[in-house]
């Protein structure tokens, strides 16, 4: 039998004192890709903060086990070092600093974490530039300041380019898709694929649609409505999904 | 009167407003000031970077900038005690003034820039930019006037005040104040003391920086637009980034 590489069990969680997920559980095995489908306010974006741990979002009950040590004791950057990523629905724009300056920090500052060798800056230059191009962003876009004046679009692209670079075992991608032309779409799944499908690694990926499920094709789809898992299945439930809404599939 | 009080002057009291925020009992053993004056000459221009070296201090210079003459001023107020740099300057016609200053504070230190800056002539200009980072229980304060006087027509002057509170504690005051007896002026000031984005820090510290770090990122391009254009930028940057790391 495998370890999971990530294991939810009955989590629960606040923002701003208000409960939103109310016994969420999901076990995610290395090799797999899942997505995670929902109607708009159900915590999907919930569950993604309360993984990578951010301020504000309260965990009152439940544990989670990520790659074997328990998730929730750890700091945002140390979940990062043990290998999670969070694509944000919305990027954060940070003027003044680049993402060149900052990614090559935040690369070094895992590696230092993990006890393995700091990039040099050739290194990473070099890195950095083979992830832009898998991506086909332009290098230049990447000395800009963080998001600032990035389109919608480009912030996404941004974030799987951030991805590669990083190399997390365990990629949490929140509406990666929205924003993307249809060509991005196809670049970002490819993408997707490229860095991810990996037998030692997995992707849980938040989407309301099944055009970005049709690049990065999901071995399990879940349905979280009202704080919880309520429907689990293959890749056909998203096609189910797509054709009968969520009211007739939960009902 | 004493013969004293008639060779200096009184230590200011907190009721003269250019005192107001001082360190009044740090000031006793500093006063009197004495005033150190600059005078560039016409179509000449100078500069001036001050890095106090710690530990109490207080300046006073004093800036005469003839016709069409150019100063540029910067300073990086941080690890004082007590830090107050005052700074008078009069402009003659054409004249350019450039202020760039930074103040880093932590602890219960107590920084301090006071200016005034005189267009008495027309078409000078001047610009000021302020950057301060305050952390614990540290204090830091902008005090700048700038006055136009009568017939300094095209008069263009700046004042951008910023500062970044790194704990609740940490106190900021800013008084940008406006004297204009001309025509045709263009002033322009604004002054905004906050906090780090969270948004921002939380979404570094997701891609993998450690708290500490990711404030610094943020905090290092803050400060360093107080440098921008300065000829001496990246060493100025680099003390500052120095000075940073202290406070977080
Ligand atoms: N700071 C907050 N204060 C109060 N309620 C909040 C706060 N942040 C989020 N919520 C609420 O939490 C619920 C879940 O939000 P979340 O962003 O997780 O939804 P979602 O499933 O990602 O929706 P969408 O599909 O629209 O992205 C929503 O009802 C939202 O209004
Ligand atoms: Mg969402």
């Amino acid at each position: 039998m495998t370890t999971p590489l990530l294991s939810i069990d009955a989590l629960h969680a606040t923002v701003a004192d208000k409960p939103i997920l109310k016994g969420l559980s999901l076990t995610i095995n290395p090799g797999e890709i899942h997505a995670i489908m929902g109607p708009n306010g159900a915590g999907k974006s919930t569950t993604g903060y309360v993984l990578g741990g951010r301020p504000g979002y309260e965990v009152t009950g439940g544990s989670v086990t990520f790659a074997g040590a328990d998730l929730l004791a750890l700091e945002p950057h140390e979940r990062a070092a043990a290998g999670l990523f969070l694509g944000f629905q919305y990027p954060v724009e940070i003027p003044g600093v680049s993402f060149v300056q900052f990614l090559r920090e935040a690369a070094n500052a895992q590696r230092r974490a993990r006890g393995e060798a700091e990039l040099s800056g050739g290194e990473f230059l070099k890195l950095a530039r083979a992830q832009a191009a898998l991506l086909k962003m332009d290098m230049d876009m990447l000395k800009r300041p963080v998001n600032v004046g990035f389109s919608g679009g480009e912030k996404k692209r941004a974030e799987m380019v951030q991805m590669g670079i990083l190399d997390p075992r365990l990629a949490i991608l929140d509406e990666t898709d929205s924003g993307l032309d249809i060509d991005a779409l196809r670049i970002c799944g490819e993408g997707i694929n490229a860095i991810m499908r990996r037998p030692d690694k997995a992707v849980l990926l938040i989407t309301h649609y099944q055009r970005l499920l049709d690049y990065v094709q999901p071995d399990f789809v879940h349905v979280l409505a009202g704080g919880r898992i309520i429907k689990s299945g293959g890749p056909e439930l998203a096609h189910q999904l797509e054709r009968e809404g969520y009211e007739a599939v939960a009902a | 009167m004493s013969a004293a009080a008639i060779l200096a002057p009184a230590l200011p009291d907190r009721r003269d407003e250019a005192y107001r925020y001082a360190d009044l009992a740090a000031l006793a053993p500093l006063w009197p000031v004495a005033t150190e004056t600059i005078a560039v000459a016409a179509g000449e221009s100078g500069q001036l970077t001050l890095v106090p070296p710690g530990g109490n201090v207080a300046r006073h210079l004093a800036i005469t900038l003839a016709a069409g003459a150019r100063f540029d001023l910067r300073v990086l107020n941080a690890g004082q005690a007590y830090g107050r740099i005052a700074v008078d300057v009069i402009l003659a016609a054409g004249a350019d003034f450039t202020l760039g200053a930074a103040q880093l504070g932590g602890g219960s230190e107590v920084l301090e820039i006071v200016t005034e800056v005189r267009h008495a002539e027309p078409g000078a200009t001047s610009r000021q930019v302020v950057r301060s980072v305050l952390a614990g229980r540290a204090s830091g304060t902008y005090l700048g006037k700038v006055a136009v006087a009568r017939g300094a027509d095209g008069t263009d002057a700046s004042q951008s005040v910023r500062a970044m509170l790194l704990d609740r504690t940490a106190q900021a005051n800013a008084r940008p104040e406006l004297e204009i007896y001309a025509d045709d002026v263009k002033c322009a000031h604004g002054c905004a003391v906050g906090e780090l984005d969270a948004q921002g820090l939380f979404y570094l510290q997701s891609r993998g920086l450690p708290p500490a770090a990711a404030k610094r990122l943020m905090l290092q391009a803050f400060v360093a637009e107080a440098f921008t254009g300065a000829a001496d930028e990246a060493s100025l940057c680099d003390r500052a980034l120095a000075a940073l790391e202290v406070l977080l």
